[in-house]
């Protein structure tokens, strides 16, 4: 009995564990594109003219008020389609994945931003720096640190909404666990491996990302 | 009369319908340390800070070396402000930087100086100021009057023409404030223009070429240490020296 559901296990744990490198690449592909679009709107909110931080409000209220299931299927189903794109379901997930969580990762920034002492920018501009130079020597280096907490958060939310990926038909670790299920009929087995694979991954991820605060660590500096 | 190193001419400030500064006007001569004095919410720090432009006055003009800036130039502003260097009351020191990388950060980006070459600078300005041994250390590791001497540092690796400073000591402890004004004595003496606004008035009594007295966003009265604090002579910043005065003893 239970020799029979570790041989299932043990079957399926190769093919299970390839979806582990696709749903990584997913995360990793989100994270990434939301940091790239993350940042850029931060700055446009904090320092753009109106019309750019209106367009940036609109595009953030968006991906934040929609649920990522609608999302994924208005993209790949619809949008994508309509944009002449042929796009893969593992490329579609990690897009829109990473333009959701470039809403959320453009509020942290943007609070960071902002949370930083005022008079350390004015001595910047008395030194005779530029909004570019103020922004990229002075302003980035201590927000970006700031976000790293924040930021271990958003990595393990987009682990787990990766799993989404099996509506599109990506053959992340989620999606494959279920083939392997309605294969073996072992549904509680493979879930609960399955389960403790997110969470392992979450742990690693978290593990990484706090070391990497550390290391990052301003001396002295408690706040 | 020789042509002053900064001049301002007719500054006016006004914040929603409060008017900060009223036609405010200020002449520095090369090598002279002007002290700033008046009470709370006179405008000294307001207008030090229309001298480099981070705030913006509504009308008159900044000129340097007999030229006007052309304040509306982002390069030209730019350049000027490395002209105009600026100490602040609370330092204003870049948090993620060493004390080293605070000095040279403006060096390397701003003047575009290489690496190693502005590292060499910024060890030679720390020196002056008393911490080559504090170079690593990051501001969240040094005390308050080794904070201030940094900035000080900072402002003093871009060459300043002119040093602009907002009661340097006053965010100091007692025990603390001998060490930034020993620094800045040593600039005056070197020679350097410097506007400073303070409450030290035995350090503005000894070194100050001149006094200037402000009160609601003017100018009241200007003139040497002699001439305004002398005893005998009855003038409005002797008053107020007489009350400063005063208002410490009763704080002890
Ligand atoms: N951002 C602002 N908005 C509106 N009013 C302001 C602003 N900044 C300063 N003021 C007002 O301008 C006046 C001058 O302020 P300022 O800080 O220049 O005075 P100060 O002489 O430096 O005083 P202190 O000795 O307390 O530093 C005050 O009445 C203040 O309330
Ligand atoms: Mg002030």
């Amino acid at each position: 009995m239970i020799l029979e559901k570790l041989i299932v296990i043990s079957d399926a744990l190769p093919y299970i564990l390839q979806g582990a490198g696709i749903t990584l690449i997913i995360v990793a592909g989100a994270m990434v594109l939301g940091l790239c679009l993350g940042v850029p709107f931060a700055l446009g909110q904090v320092y753009g003219p109106p019309l750019i931080r209106g367009a940036i409000g609109l595009y953030v209220w968006f991906f934040r008020g929609v649920p990522i299931l609608i999302l994924m299927f208005l993209f790949y189903f619809g949008i994508f389609d309509l944009l002449g794109l042929n796009l893969s379901p593992l490329t579609t997930t990690a897009l829109v994945l990473g333009m959701t969580s470039a809403a959320y990762q453009s509020q942290l920034f943007r609070g960071a931003i902002q949370s930083l002492p005022q008079g350390q920018l004015k001595a910047a501009k008395a030194l005779g720096m530029s909004r570019w130079q103020t922004v990229s020597s002075i302003v980035l280096p201590q927000a970006l640190r700031m976000s790293i907490p924040a930021w271990s958060n958003e990595y393990s939310i987009i682990l787990k909404d990766s799993a989404l990926a099996y509506v599109v038909g990506a053959l992340d670790m989620f999606t494959r666990t279920h083939f392997v299920a309605s294969r073996t009929y072992e549904h509680l087995t493979l879930f609960m491996l399955v389960g403790a694979l997110y969470f392992f991954i979450t742990v690693i991820g978290v593990y990484f990302l706090a070391r990497l605060e550390k290391k990052l660590r301003i001396p002295g500096y408690t706040a | 009369m020789t042509v002053p190193i900064l001049f301002a001419r007719d500054i006016c400030v006004t914040i929603g319908s409060n008017e900060i500064l009223k036609n405010v006007s200020l002449s520095l001569p090369k090598g002279s340390l002007k002290v700033l004095i008046g009470p709370s919410g006179a405008g000294k720090s307001t207008f030090l800070q229309t001298l480099n432009h981070l705030i913006p006055h509504d009308s008159g003009c900044l000129e340097l070396n007999g030229k006007e800036i052309n304040l509306n130039n982002k390069r030209e502003l730019y350049a000027y402000r490395q002209q105009v260097g600026m100490i602040f009351q609370d330092f204003n020191l870049f948090d993620h930087l060493n004390a080293l990388d605070n000095v040279a950060i403006a060096l390397r980006k701003v003047k575009g100086v290489e690496r190693q070459t502005a590292h060499n600078r910024a060890m030679q300005e720390l020196k002056r100021v008393g911490l080559e041994d504090k170079a690593t250390l990051y501001p969240a590791e040094l005390s308050g009057g080794q904070k201030q001497r940094v900035a000080i540092a900072r402002a003093l690796a871009m060459d300043p023409t002119v040093l602009l400073l907002d009661e340097p000591t006053s965010a100091l402890d007692p025990e603390l404030i001998g060490e930034v004004l020993a620094v800045i004595r040593d600039l005056t003496r070197d020679g350097l223009t410097m506007v400073m606004a303070t409450h030290q008035m035995d350090f503005a009594r000894a070194l100050a070429h001149e006094i200037v007295f402000m009160q609601d966003g003017e100018i009241i009265e200007q003139g040497s240490p002699e001439e305004l604090l002398q005893e005998g002579t009855s003038s409005r910043t002797r008053d107020f020296c007489a009350r400063l005065v005063t208002a410490i003893d009763d704080k002890r």
